[in-house]
């Protein structure tokens, strides 16, 4: 369930986020709060319309005095909490989990469709990171290229889950799920068919959308030329919550 | 002989052009051979893969010439769609093509041989380079630096300057051109013809200093593989397969490129990681052919532009009759072509076709088998895929025009290493020599020949027991 239905009657708390205070309904989570302020923290498989997943760990954020790291997109605001979104080790674990992302499958930015539209890619570039400390897994990952519109190339997924969400809450066919664990990991369609044998996809290309990398891309699609539009999220998801 | 020769790790020198040289038991000079090292198991690389991201993938195995892999690639993919382009994006196409030449010939004359052509092979290796020119030619150097320059706008103007990923795409071009860019381009034009043609007479009033280059230069009879049009004019861009043999009999005429693999055989050796490509019929090594400027001209009758046929008949009167044999004249035919390449991008340009807005089919493939064949500046550029029906790639073959040369570069550099090894000795002037051959063909060996100023290179000589004899090395 989306942790942040918004409810009528709830409190305000105050909280101190990099020195400011502020003030947040105690419905929302951290992360909410720093974008309404314009507080940049970096995040991968959070989106707004969809649950919140909390895999991929960017959003983490330092709790003052409690020496411990959350996840901001799943940590709600209280009161009289103190958050340090920027920090030397806060900038060293992003890094580094941005650099595993890219070690654990094959990323070859110069020929990938979403090259100069790619939240990994501009999250690592924000990040400032110019090689990977980590050798690469070079695991031999398929593409799958079954389907009439659409492409799925685990090469680029980071199993962020968002097409997985976004097509069970919001489309409501669930032809996405995860299968296999750790490295085995792997984003299927139905029960592990190629995608175009799937019954269940009605061809929406929702998933494809909202995917933050080349990973789901439409057919058709060269070098540099898949560009993400996800503006119908935030609306629908609205519009369902009345 | 071959047993003799072994390419191991430790005889491999990062960057370096290897040359290896093997003497019979008389001390002469029996083999010569160029060691070319090619990103190998590229095709397997590209196993899986979409065909539609082949254009990039294959524009960067090379550094120097991707436009050519890019033009070949999407050329390839076009026939995957089973479609024919719109006329606007074949013409813009050819621009991209023809800009790209004019920029590698430029690069080639006037940076890379003119330092050699002008202050000769055995001066100061400090002097012999772009800068050496600047001094004693002022003009020259600046011409040739301009002229570069004029080709590499035209390619930004085209295609952003991000040339790699985006502007070339498989069904025609990503993005119409606009009247401005065409006229910016139209407007270098007059300058860029002025240079070619200036260059051109003086490279004339050089060439009798020459005699004895022309004569060792790789000078030996060969075949000629180029793609000319189906009037048998002068063809970079699409076009059929023509092969002369040295006696300037046509042997294949007018042959889809789709059909190379009737023509052409590929021999593949264990001290090159690069095929050796052979006309079929004639068989290995027999079928040596020779591709790039000098096969385009001699497989001619006409350019098709004014200035450039004038050149032309200058050309083919370099030789009482036949195809010109000699390497040598890779260089004039460079500057013929600089000089075609220019007029033709005006006349493409001027035809208010370039301006139409529909630039780019869409469809998916239809079908298994696609090949690309386009003129590289460097010669012939062979793309051919297989793909599944998802379109992922499951075969992948390339011949790039320094393999089609492969056979001819090993036969000059031994014509060359016949005049300068001496009792079984390397002599002085031989590393210049042996460099300045390479050059003619101006090979597309990306690090090693295309570095500034002195080839790195490494030559060995070998015995008939396959012991090292000498090496030299800078
Ligand atoms: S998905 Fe993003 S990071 Fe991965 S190769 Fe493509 S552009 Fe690069
Ligand atoms: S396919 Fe895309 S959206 Fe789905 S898990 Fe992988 S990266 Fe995330
Ligand atoms: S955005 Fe919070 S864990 Fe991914
Ligand atoms: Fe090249």
């Amino acid at each position: 369930m989306p942790l942040s239905t918004a409810r009528s009657n709830v409190r305000v708390v105050t909280l101190k986020i990099d020195g400011r205070d502020l003030s947040a309904r105690e419905d929302e989570t951290l992360l909410e709060v720093c974008r309404e302020h314009r507080i940049p923290v970096p995040s991968l498989c959070y989106l707004e319309g969809l649950s919140v997943w909390a895999g991929c760990r960017l959003c983490m954020v330092e709790l003052v005095n409690q020496n411990r790291l959350v996840a901001s997109c799943a940590t709600r605001a209280a009161e009289g909490m103190e958050v340090q979104t920027d920090s030397e080790r806060l900038r060293r674990y992003r890094r580094t989990l941005i650099e595993l992302l890219f070690a654990e499958r094959n990323h070859v930015c110069a020929v990938c469709v979403s090259n100069g539209h790619c939240e990994l890619q501009t999250l690592a570039q924000r990040l400032g990171i110019d090689h990977i400390r980590f050798a690469y897994r070079q695991a031999h990952e398929v593409l799958d290229s079954s389907h009439e519109l659409f492409r799925l190339d685990h090469n680029r997924c980071i199993l962020c889950t968002r097409c997985v969400r976004v097509c069970d809450e919001i489309e409501g066919a669930h032809v996405w799920d995860v299968m296999g664990r750790g490295s085995q990991c792997r984003i299927i369609s139905d029960l592990a068919i190629p995608w175009g044998q799937s019954e269940t996809c009605t061809n929406c290309g929702k998933c494809v959308q909202v995917c933050p990398t080349g990973a789901l891309i439409k057919q058709g699609t060269s070098a540099g030329e898949m560009v993400k539009d996800r503006h119908f999220l935030p609306i629908l998801a609205r519009r369902r919550a009345r | 002989m071959s047993r003799t020769i072994t390419i191991e790790p430790v005889t491999r020198i990062e960057g370096h052009a290897r040359i290896s040289i093997a003497l019979d038991d008389q001390g002469q000079v029996a083999e010569a051979r160029l060691h070319l090292t090619q990103f190998r198991g590229f095709e397997k690389f590209c196993e899986g893969r979409p065909y539609r991201e082949m254009p990039a993938l294959t524009a960067r195995t090379c550094g120097i010439c991707p436009v050519s892999h890019i033009i070949a690639s999407n050329k390839a993919c076009d026939h995957l769609l089973s479609v024919r382009i719109p006329p606007a994006a074949e013409r813009l196409r050819r621009v991209l093509n023809l800009a790209q030449l004019v920029q590698s010939h430029a690069l080639s004359f006037f940076h890379l041989s003119s330092p050699d052509l002008l202050l000769g092979w055995d001066s100061d290796p400090k002097e012999r380079n772009l800068f050496g020119v600047l001094r004693q030619n002022p003009g020259l150097a600046r011409d040739g630096i301009r002229l570069r320059a004029i080709g590499q706008s035209i390619i930004e103007t085209l295609g952003g300057k991000r040339i790699h990923p985006a502007w070339v795409v498989p069904g025609g071009v990503a993005e119409p051109l606009t009247a401005d860019k065409r006229d910016a381009i139209l407007r270098l034009i007059p300058e860029a013809l002025e240079i070619a043609k200036r260059t051109y007479a003086f490279y004339k009033t050089l060439l009798p200093r020459f005699q004895d280059e022309a004569e060792r230069f790789g000078n030996f009879p060969s075949l000629f593989l180029s793609l000319v049009s189906p009037n048998g004019t002068l063809e970079h861009y699409d076009g059929l397969l023509r092969i002369k043999d040295a006696q300037g009999r046509i042997l294949e005429d007018q042959v889809p490129p789709e059909d190379y693999a009737r023509l052409i055989g590929e021999a593949v050796e264990p001290f090159s990681y690069l095929k050796s490509p052979y006309y079929k019929p004639l068989g290995y090594p027999q079928g040596i052919y020779r591709v790039g400027p000098l096969a385009r001209l001699n497989n001619i009758q006409s350019c098709g532009t004014p200035y450039a046929d004038v050149a032309l008949a200058e050309f083919h009167l370099l030789q009482e009759e036949g195809p010109i044999s000699s390497s040598f004249h890779y260089h004039y035919a460079r500057l013929v072509e600089i000089i075609y390449g220019l007029e033709m991008i005006e006349r493409l340009l001027k035809d208010p076709v370039v301006l139409d807005q529909r630039v780019r089919a869409r469809a998916r493939s239809n079908r298994y088998e696609g090949i690309g064949v386009a003129e590289a500046p460097r010669g012939v550029l062979i793309h051919h895929y297989r793909i599944d029906d998802d379109g992922l790639i499951t075969w992948v073959n390339l011949i790039i025009a320094t393999g089609h040369n492969n056979l001819a570069m090993n036969q000059a550099i031994r014509q060359v290493a016949a005049a300068y090894v001496e009792g079984g000795r390397l002599s002085e002037g031989m590393l210049n020599r042996v460099e300045a051959v390479i050059r003619c063909f101006d090979p597309c060996l990306s690090c090693a020949s295309h570095a500034a100023g002195q080839m790195p290179l490494a030559i060995e000589l070998w015995d008939t027991r396959g012991r090292l004899l000498e090496r030299l090395v800078r």
